[in-house]
């Protein structure tokens, strides 16, 4: 990790006004990034998406947005204007969405996505943006790439669909990879074989990866460090292998509800909350 | 095994499902068999893109072109399934956001079921599902895109739930969820099955899951069922497919040594 960090975000609050009133889905949360593997762990409904798409002002309306800097590589992210935002999105930074499918436009080739999204962002001849898409297509596992190439989203599986949206994301070869959720619907094998390209892709060419998951034993044993969110704030932030031994009560609370492999089938315990959580973040 | 006894609920035989012709033909599921005893969880396994969800959507009448023999309840099902069929089984997708209709609210996508099978009390019914998945009434008037990952998993969860089914196919049912939201559904639907004897499949990656939830599993590659064995052979860590003892070595988390001696199983069987 360099001294400078490649994102630095402070103080960031994200909310809904609706109806029924304001929803603080961020409460001020502050962290910043090296070019190492950051993970975010916490509740369901916690803000661990939309503070992913904050970063790239991808929050949609009627979603507020503020921080007290948001920077990333030396550039205001809430300062840069819309132009300067597409290139950073097409470019530098990229996001695989939690629901991969749903960013899929369902009328279209797979393969054509990959390799449309590609010209967009650099110049080149319709034969290398395929020959490009489909060497992603395989790098990701994907078994019969040509195949799916051809298939429209609603015809692979689950999983090819997180695969797919991976390619898609890593084909500008960003500086800084979003990736919400982005093996959840993947067997552990693929699933580790998929992380393994983007523990290359930081090790050996310095991207930074911020992913967010629910898996607390892969990020522990995947990531350098793990954010801990709970109802809109940090509650901890700590190095991943010493998950296990987290102190905040709410983190020792999620290690306590995960299922083991020699169960005796009794019921999981579950997290009581307690308000205090709600008011004291880092 | 505990499949040799007790009534089955389901049963699956020789189960085919192709899709596409020429260079795009894929046979998704081949010979696939098996039964779930009543009252019972049967968990599927496997490679993504093995054909798990094609054997959930076969048995619950979604895709009507398959070969072979399904029975629920003892009745041997046509591809096409009546109205009485979604009262006595209710499936769970993998994709919550596509199952979901996005301009209607979790009221509404509640209260459609209720309405098509005319079940009384609608109110006390939707306010109980969406308690027993840990959403609040605070929700009931969201739409699908002001909830998150969880929040649509768990709504789509309630939607099966409503109806009271005898059966659930379960595909992935809690990969959106935190641990916490994940535990509190788990122990729901053991609680469902102790209380009311409810029949599961459970579509999972999470051999802990599996392990905690069933009683028997398949593994499936490449469209085949490799293995099928009983929870207990899995805890006691002796499966014996080299796929089915690859998947346990990944699931004590990420090793980048060990992926690399990882080895493709393609096309046996
Ligand atoms: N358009 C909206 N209107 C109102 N509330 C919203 C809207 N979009 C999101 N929210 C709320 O914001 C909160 C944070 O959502 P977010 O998607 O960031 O959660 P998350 O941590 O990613 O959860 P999950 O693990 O379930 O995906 C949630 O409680 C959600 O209901
Ligand atoms: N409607 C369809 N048309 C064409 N091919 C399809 C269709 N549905 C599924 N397939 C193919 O069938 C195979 C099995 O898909 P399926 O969705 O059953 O896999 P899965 O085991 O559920 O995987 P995952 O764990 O990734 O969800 C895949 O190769 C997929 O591309
Ligand atoms: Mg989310
Ligand atoms: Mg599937």
């Amino acid at each position: 990790m360099s001294d400078k960090p490649l994102l630095a975000i402070e103080d960031l609050h994200v909310s809904f006004p609706t109806r029924k009133g304001v929803v603080e889905a961020v409460r001020g949360i502050s962290f910043s990034l090296g070019r190492e593997k950051l993970g975010i762990v916490g509740e369901s409904g916690s803000g661990k998406s939309m503070t992913g798409r904050s970063i790239l002002r991808l929050v949609s309306r009627p979603g507020i947005v503020t921080a007290k800097r948001m920077e990333f590589d030396g550039i205001d992210l809430q300062r840069a204007s819309a132009a300067q935002m597409r290139r950073i999105r097409g470019q530098r930074i990229s996001m695989v969405m939690q629901d991969p499918k749903f960013s899929l436009n369902p009328v279209m080739r797979v393969g054509e996505q990959i390799a449309e999204a590609y010209r967009t962002h650099e110049k080149v001849a319709p034969a290398e943006a395929k020959r490009r898409s489909l060497e992603m297509l395989k790098a990701v596992r994907i078994r019969d790439p040509e195949r799916v190439y051809r298939a429209y989203p609603h015809e692979v599986s689950g999983g090819m669909g997180q695969r797919i949206m991976i390619a898609m994301m890593l084909i500008p070869d960003p500086d800084l990879l979003i990736a919400d959720e982005p093996t959840s619907a993947l067997d552990v094998t693929v699933q580790l074989q998929v992380l393994a390209i983007l523990d290359d892709l930081v090790t050996q060419r310095g991207m930074g990866l911020i992913f967010i998951s629910h898996d607390l034993n892969l990020v522990a044993s995947f990531c350098d460090r793990v954010v801990i969110m709970y109802a809109g704030r940090v509650m901890e932030i700590c190095d991943a292998k010493n998950l296990d031994a987290a102190q905040h009560p709410y983190t020792r609370g999620l290690l306590n509800c995960l299922p083991r492999i020699d169960s005796d089938g009794r019921d999981l315990a579950v997290l009581r909350r307690d308000p205090a959580w709600m008011e004291h973040g880092l | 095994m505990s499949g040799e006894t007790g009534r089955a609920m389901i049963e699956v035989d020789k189960l085919n499902v192709i899709f596409g012709l020429g260079a795009d033909r894929v046979h998704a599921v081949r010979d696939v068999s098996f039964r779930v005893p009543e009252g019972t969880t049967f968990g599927l396994v496997g490679e993504s893109g093995s054909g798990k969800s094609t054997v959930l959507r076969a048995l619950s009448g979604l895709n009507p072109d398959w070969s072979g023999r399904v029975a629920v309840a003892g009745q041997a099902q046509k591809p096409r399934r009546d109205k009485a069929f979604y009262k006595l089984a209710q499936m769970v997708f993998q994709d919550p956001y596509g199952s979901l209709h996005p301009r209607h609210t979790v009221d509404r996508i509640l209260m459609e079921p209720l309405a098509i099978h005319r079940l009384e009390d609608p109110e006390r019914r939707i306010e109980r599902v969406l308690g027993e998945v840990g959403l609040g009434p605070d929700f009931r008037f969201r739409y699908p895109h002001q909830l998150s990952g969880g929040q649509r998993q768990r709504v789509a969860i309630a939607r099966a739930l409503i109806l009271e089914p005898r059966i659930l196919l379960l595909d992935e049912p809690t990969s959106a969820l935190d641990v916490s939201v994940q535990a509190e559904v788990l122990n729901l639907l053991q609680r469902l099955k102790q209380e009311r004897g409810l029949t599961f499949v459970l579509v999972s990656h999470n051999l802990s899951v599996v392990a905690h939830m069933c009683d028997d599993l398949a593994v499936m590659n490449h469209g085949v069922v490799v293995e099928e064995l009983a929870v207990a052979q899995l805890k006691r860590r002796e499966p014996q497919h080299p796929y089915t003892r690859q998947l346990m070595v990944a699931s004590l988390g990420y090793d980048r040594a060990a992926v690399d001696r990882f080895e493709d199983f393609a096309r046996e069987g």
